[in-house]
């Protein structure tokens, strides 16, 4: 049980871990929006409010793939421990 | 010229109501604050956890919650119409108070955001959009006096998103149900199934990313504030009395981090929330569905008239 439970842990752990690899997207995606906003800021310094708006707008909504990896990985660190130590004790009990 | 009627600012009626709508603006903040210190348990180290449960009952498919959350948002949504009715106590054809030319600065703000994006015929949901960006935003912000932030709660913010959706849903049915069907299996059948989940992303993806930064911002800081505390113990310890034992590497720090996680991270989600209602609520409308279906049902009046003469 404890060999399990264990395992278990370190399996979910590993798996929070594995869906953060969900941040490099959005951290390129929004270095290159970055990037193009700075050259056309450059460009045309006259609209700079109206690219700094728009840009951030642009840079949060790409950061909703990022945000799904870190509620998976929410999830399997507070809340799936939870849930699959009672599957686990039920399939003991089960077992016996 | 006649003098108008202006309200007189230095009367005493005048004042005691602005003290009632004062009080109503902070005595909800105060009761959740009370509230939570009432009903956290005492604990130690790291406290991640959800909205606490004030109140539960036995429903019939699930036990009913009344957590922080709900009362929270109450709460929040009291302060706001106090605030409002604060902000427009007074009016009159030439200003007599400052509050009323912040009052206008908002309406206006908003009206111009909503025609430049939604158009001429959504012209008048000016309210509905402030008043999600004004929930949302408050709801965020309320995490700064040390309560759980209701949209860090994802049924709240789910909640939010399926009004939006029933909305878009009621504006795509405009064109007619058998239009907005035949449109989902273009450009070709095998699209279909790719078409009804588009369809559903729009409400969950806009109910997780709201949800997901405002958690983040709490998670984060959480553990910002148990690793100060950690390393104050283990670096200050030494210290005599009381002093060993006060983190007092978690002043400062944490209060810097939280401008972004949550007054920039709160407002900005507040400001997308709300960008994203007018975006799609008025890109769901099929006007040329729409127009067709409203000349032939004219051309149906007409024809229905010709026969009956």
């Amino acid at each position: 049980m404890e060999l399990a439970m264990g395992i278990m842990l370190g399996l979910l752990g590993l798996g929070a871990g594995c869906a953060m690899i969900a941040g490099i997207g959005p951290g390129i995606g929004e270095g290159n929006a970055v990037a193009k906003a700075c050259e056309a800021i450059g460009r045309q310094p006259e609209c700079k409010s109206d690219v700094t708006s728009t840009m951030i707008m642009g840079c949060a909504i790409a950061e909703t793939t990022g945000l799904y990896g870190l509620i998976v990985a929410i999830l399997l660190i507070f809340v799936a421990p939870g849930i699959f130590t009672g599957i686990l004790k039920d399939a003991v009990s089960a077992m016996k | 010229m006649t003098e108008e009627a202006r309200p007189d600012v230095k009367s005493a009626r005048f004042k005691v109501v602005d003290g009632l709508l004062i009080a109503m603006m902070i005595l909800p903040i105060l009761a959740c604050i009370v509230l939570k210190v009432l009903f956290t348990p005492a604990s130690e180290g790291v406290n991640i956890a959800g909205a606490l449960v004030y109140w539960q009952t036995e429903a019939p498919l699930m036990p009913l919650y009344i957590s922080e959350s709900q009362v929270n948002s109450w709460a929040v949504m009291i302060s706001i119409l106090g605030l409002c009715l604060y902000l427009t106590h007074g009016l009159s054809a030439r200003a007599v108070c400052r509050r009323q030319l912040l009052a206008e600065w908002i309406v206006e703000k908003c009206q111009g955001l909503v025609n430049s994006n939604m158009g001429g015929y959504f012209k008048e949901w000016a309210p509905f959009v402030a008043a999600i960006m004004a929930l949302s935003a408050f709801s965020s912000l309320i995490c700064l006096l040390g309560l759980f932030s209701p949209t860090g709660d994802v049924n709240v913010t789910f909640g939010w998103a399926l009004l939006v959706f029933f909305l878009i849903m009621f504006f795509k049915f405009r064109g007619g149900v058998g239009n907005y069907v035949a449109g989902l299996f273009k450009p070709i059948p095998v699209f279909a199934p790719m078409n009804v989940i588009g369809e559903i992303a729009t409400p969950v993806s806009m109910a997780f990313r709201h949800y997901g930064n405002i958690l983040s911002g709490a998670v984060i800081s959480a553990l910002i504030g148990s690793a100060l505390t950690g390393l104050s113990k283990s670096l200050l310890g030494w210290l005599p009395g009381i002093l060993g034992d006060m983190p007092l590497l978690r002043v400062g720090l944490p209060a810097v981090l939280s401008i972004y996680f949550d007054v920039f991270s709160g407002v900005m989600q507040a400001f997308i929330f709300a960008m994203l209602t007018m975006l799609n609520v008025a890109g769901a409308v099929p006007w040329e569905a729409w127009n067709a279906r409203k000349e032939k049902r004219q051309a149906r009046k007409v024809n229905l008239g010709k026969t009956a003469a």
